[in-house]
């Protein structure tokens, strides 16, 4: 038990975000992202959900909230930068960069074939150093002679293999 | 009898999205079926209320985006002209952007959409996606 709370810990401060209630919650205000405060509303790039429950950016500098207060007024008063400035702070992506996609299935393909080749070397390593010899009645001669048999038997004389042999000629058909 | 509750609930201004969020979309056999114009006007109605608060605009907004059908313009002029009375120029240039999204291969419902709006987004200042170069990635 000890272990894996060991191992839960070494992983949140790896790479697991961490989810709390408690007094690490407040650091979700200033913006850092690896702890979510899952008691409040979030902010989140949907496509569905067109106005998130809050805006992106939550504490405003000095600047910013000047802003804010022209926005109360007339919006003709507003120059391009600033009204996608106000954009901005509300919402992190745009649709279009929601929608765009990203290269990274050409890195999990890539890597698909590394590893498949890899394992191709493996098996290739074991194929010429583990396994022993194949078995005698495999060699040339063993076939022929098996070949041979399995024609005298008549084996399959109606659609199968003893059909194929000319039986006059003593060729395959 | 089960469709007269419905519709007596739908005409009730302070009506739970539970719901009326089906009534729209819900198809009965039997009771009377609301009409796109009766649809348009109830959530351009909800729209107009004068003093909407921000979380009925977002509310509002993410059903109507919700529905299999892109908004008709006077419901959209009046969402507009919601977030100018609530101060939220962000919220507006979003409105534009979901419905274009919206459309989805239909390309020609976004330029009529704007085409019938650019009264309204002149009068209030709104940019368009495509002004404010956001509609590329």
């Amino acid at each position: 038990m000890l272990a894996s709370r060991a191992l839960v810990r070494g992983l949140q401060s790896g790479f697991w975000r961490r989810v709390s209630t408690s007094s690490a919650a407040w650091a979700a205000h200033t913006h850092d992202v690896d702890v979510i405060d899952c008691s409040v509303p979030q902010y989140n790039n949907r496509l569905d959900t067109p106005l998130p429950d809050v805006p992106f950016v939550r504490n405003l500098s000095a600047e910013q909230k000047k802003l804010k207060e022209k926005e109360k007024g007339s919006w003709t008063q507003l120059t391009k930068e600033e009204k996608l400035a106000l954009y901005r702070l509300t919402h992190e992506l745009s649709y279009a960069e929601m929608r765009q996609g990203s290269k990274e299935w050409m890195t999990v393909l890539g890597g698909i074939f590394i590893f498949l080749g890899f394992t191709g070397l493996l098996v290739w390593w074991q194929r010429v150093y583990v396994y022993g010899d194949v078995p005698h009645t495999l060699s040339e001669e063993s076939v022929a002679q098996q070949t041979q048999r399995m024609i005298d038997m008549r084996v399959n004389p109606v659609h199968g293999f003893s059909h194929k042999w000319d039986y006059e000629k003593k060729q395959w058909k | 009898m089960f469709s007269h509750v419905l519709l007596k609930v739908s005409s009730d201004r302070l009506w739970s999205f539970s719901s009326t969020a089906s009534v729209a979309a819900r198809s009965y056999s039997h009771g009377k079926q609301e009409t796109d114009e009766e649809f348009d006007a109830r959530w351009v109605t909800y729209f107009n209320k004068p003093d909407i608060d921000a979380w009925e605009l977002r509310k509002g907004m993410n059903t109507l985006i919700g529905y299999d059908l892109v908004p008709e313009p006077k419901i959209l002029e009046a969402a507009l002209r919601a977030c100018r009375r609530l101060n939220d120029l962000a919220s507006a240039i979003r409105i534009l952007e979901a419905v274009k999204d919206k459309s989805g291969p239909h390309k020609e419902i976004y330029p009529y959409v704007l085409q019938e709006l650019r009264p309204t987004l002149s009068e209030l200042g709104i940019p368009t996606p495509e002004e404010l170069g956001i509609d590329k990635a």
